[in-house]
């Protein structure tokens, strides 16, 4: 009998544990934090709190650093964040922070400026890449601006270095469909040592091409790209 | 007693002999050698700045090419930027391990903080009149400029605390590209010297919409009509202009001052109407005036190319550029008697190394810069305007200035007006002072601009209490109380080496363990002397 209660005491427990257990949910938003619709709907200039998931990170200098950033519902692009080169450390893909700043647009790209952060303690979170390669040319893509995005079957027009050698960032033009588009490896993300700078450097204009990166935008799309496949 | 006293005084002893090794040895000043050994083999590098411009990446590659042919036994590597902030930053960092470019395309401001080194950068006087390898030199391999033949004023720009240390290289100007075709459908006629009264009025005009949000002059839901791309240029300039302080040549800080602070009220009333913008809040200037979005846009004659509808360069696709006449014009006045502008542009330092040799082959190739073919190619890429009176007067350069507008090319005629604009205002152009501090000093006055446009976009009250405390802000972010004509000698000398300091505390705490123990001695005597 002792044996059945104790048996039944541990079936209990274990089942009461697994019921507390809470589901991780990612687009769950801490007391003040805007979901992604409250900030996309936030005009410019305003203050913004958002908390999302770091999917990259440029390089840190000067206690700022520049982050692409995600959440199940849209993207952030937090321009030089005050940041030391001991949390710069921390951010690693999937880390959630809390970021306060205002929302700002360049050239086009909207991003959070002037803004600095704070480390949520949760579960890591990295995006799947979507693929968009049929909002190319159309007004929804920009509804995706900054997620972490995939494009298929894109052909090379041209690779530019921006110094006429490599070192600093590449301009790769690609086209689909007959119209061409500006895209980008940007140098302080994926440095001259990456693998992409490098397979990038040996693309020839007619190579079709898969590529990811962040649907950044300078004037129109210029995606930061991460990776690209050769077909 | 005496043990432990020992022992520390020999401890503080081996201390100081360690720091006084920590330091890197003390770079001898350079000396001109008598010859230059054409058998030795050289290896320079040569750290170079180009706007974004594939055409004077090709000038700088031949110019390398070039010279390697007049000189077998001197190797240039170049290394090219598109930003002087990245060239300054990797200087600033490869100081300290040794490791210089030899030559390098840089601001006197940014030199200034160089030569916070010892000897880092090399004094150029006595090699500019060096007979055999200064300027036009009797065993110089090229047809240099002699020292007259460069343009005095520019010349000029390169003196730091009565030494010269830099050479020109390119000089340009700030120019006002406006689209010439709204400004007359606001009502207006652009008059013969514009002023900021002028600007502002156009500016402001312009912000009218109809119902749905359309602005007036150009039909488009997005119009700022005034775009400043350097905003450090925007404060020095007014106050300029209007003869209120910024630095003085000892590096006393005079920019935060009533003058300014007027202007930044009136920075704060055409943000707030939408009617103002700058380059870091909204983009670049020419991006707008090319589609139609800018009446107004103030960037530098080396950004020519980007100007206008028919700019050879641009970022903008084509289908969003509008067709309108591009008028080119000196910055705003507020004194249209007496214009002034800022004189800007790249000029080259020759940095020290052990070996006189590597050196002198150093200034050989910084000369050859300023040789007729470079100086004219390169200013033909942009509105720039090359430093000597003998590029400036060759019959090649004369031909072109005179072409203007004839392609859209190389004599696109935005670029080669805003290059005549230069040429023009070169006796009403200034520099502000350079001290160690000076590129800080520039960074607040912009900054200045930057957050007062920021706090008026976000609804902040812009009122005495607010420039007050932005002008405490940036005077701590910029550490400009540390510098100053108050503390000249500070200001000349800089600050003692770390090393220094650590070797000073233990000479003087050496000096009163010494003390000490003779004091102790001494007391023990008295006492035994005392019991006996």
């Amino acid at each position: 009998m002792k044996k059945i209660l104790a048996l039944l005491m541990v079936l209990c427990m274990a089942v009461s544990l697994f019921a507390c257990a809470e589901k991780f949910d990612p687009a769950k938003k801490s007391e003040g934090v805007m979901t992604y619709a409250e900030y996309d709907a936030a005009a410019l200039d305003a203050e913004v709190v958002i908390e999302a998931y770091v999917q990259a990170t440029q390089s840190w200098w000067d206690n700022k650093i520049t982050a692409y950033l995600q959440d199940p519902d849209g993207a952030y692009f937090c321009y030089e964040m005050a940041c030391s080169e001991e949390d710069a450390a921390k951010l690693t893909q999937g880390t959630k922070i809390k970021v306060t700043g205002f929302k700002a647009a360049w050239a086009g790209e909207v991003e959070i400026v002037d803004c600095s952060f704070e480390f949520v303690e949760s579960e890591k979170w990295v995006a799947e890449a979507t693929d968009v390669t049929a909002l190319l040319g159309t007004d929804e893509l920009i509804k995706h601006q900054n997620k972490f995005v995939t494009f298929k079957g894109l052909t090379v027009v041209g690779v530019e270095y921006k110094n006429g050698e490599p070192g600093d960032d590449v301009y790769v033009t690609v086209s689909k469909d007959g119209a061409e588009y500006s895209f980008c490896i940007e140098i302080y993300l994926t440095g001259a040592d990456t693998d992409v700078y490098k397979a990038v450097g040996e693309l020839q204009a007619g190579d079709t091409v898969d590529v990811d990166g962040f649907l950044y935008w300078y004037e129109g799309v210029n995606t930061h790209i991460t990776n690209i496949v050769k077909k | 007693m005496k043990k432990l006293i020992c022992a520390l005084i020999a401890l503080v002893l081996c201390l100081g002999t360690l720091s006084g090794c920590h330091g890197t040895k003390r770079q001898k000043a350079f000396e001109i050698p008598e010859e230059f050994d054409s058998e030795k083999q050289y290896t320079i590098t040569f750290w170079a700045k180009n706007d974004n411009n594939t055409v004077q990446q090709e000038i700088y590659k031949n110019t390398v090419a070039s010279f390697e042919e007049l000189y077998p036994n001197i190797k240039v590597e170049l290394k090219l930027y598109s930003d002087y902030g990245l060239i300054y930053n990797d200087v600033i960092t490869n100081i300290s391990t040794g490791t210089t470019p030899n030559v390098c395309i840089t601001y006197p401001d940014h030199i200034a903080t160089y030569m916070t080194g010892d000897d880092t950068v090399v004094p150029l006087d006595a090699l500019m009149a060096d007979e055999k390898f200064g300027l036009g030199g009797s065993e110089v391999r090229f047809e240099a400029p002699k020292k007259d033949e460069i343009i005095g004023k520019y010349l000029e720009e390169g003196v730091i605390g009565g030494v010269q240390y830099a050479i020109p290289f390119m000089r340009s100007s700030e120019a006002c590209y406006i689209n010439k075709d709204l400004v007359e459908k606001l009502g207006f006629t652009l008059p013969e010297t514009l002023t900021w009264d002028f600007v502002w009025e156009v500016s402001e005009k312009a912000m009218e919409k109809d119902a749905e949000g359309n602005f007036l002059v150009n039909g488009q839901k997005v119009l700022i009509p005034f775009i400043y791309k350097s905003t450090d240029n925007m404060m020095i300039q007014i106050l300029r202009q209007q003869g209120a302080a910024y630095s003085t040549e000892e590096g006393e800080i005079g920019l935060f001052n009533d003058t300014a602070k007027e202007f930044l009220f009136e920075i704060a009333e055409h943000t707030a109407s939408g009617a103002f913008s700058t380059f870091k809040i909204s983009s670049y200037p020419g991006n707008f005036l090319n589609a139609g979005q800018c009446i107004f846009a103030i960037d530098s004659t080396a950004g020519a190319t980007w100007m206008g509808a028919h700019s050879p360069q641009g970022d903008i696709h084509e289908d969003r550029k509008v067709e309108f006449e591009t008028a080119v014009m000196a910055i705003p006045q507020f004194d249209t008697e007496n214009p002034s502008m800022i004189s800007q542009g790249p000029s080259v330092c020759v940095f020290n190394k052990p070996d006189n040799g590597e050196v002198l082959a150093s200034w050989l190739f910084a000369q050859y810069l300023l040789t007729n073919d470079i100086q004219i190619a390169y200013s033909q890429t942009e509105g720039y305007v090359p430093v000597t009176a003998k590029a400036q007067n060759d019959p090649v350069y004369v031909d072109y200035l005179s072409r203007e507008g004839e392609d859209n090319d190389l004599y696109y005629d935005v670029k080669i007006k805003a290059t005549k604009l230069a040429i023009e205002y070169t006796d009403k152009s200034f520099v502000t002072p350079v001290f160690n501090g000076s590129a800080s000093l520039r960074n607040a006055a912009g900054q200045l601009i930057e957050e007062v446009a920021k706090a008026t976009r976000r609804n902040k009250t812009v009122d005495d209490a607010f420039i007050e405390n932005l002008y405490g802000e940036m005077t701590s972010l910029y550490r400009l109380d540390g510098i100053g004509g108050g503390q000249s000698g500070r200001a000349e000398l800089g600050e003692l080496p770390s090393t220094a300091v650590m070797l000073l505390s233990v000479i003087g705490a050496a000096w009163v363990f010494i003390g000490v123990y003779l004091l102790i001695g001494y007391l023990k005597k008295r006492k035994n002397q005392g019991n006996t």
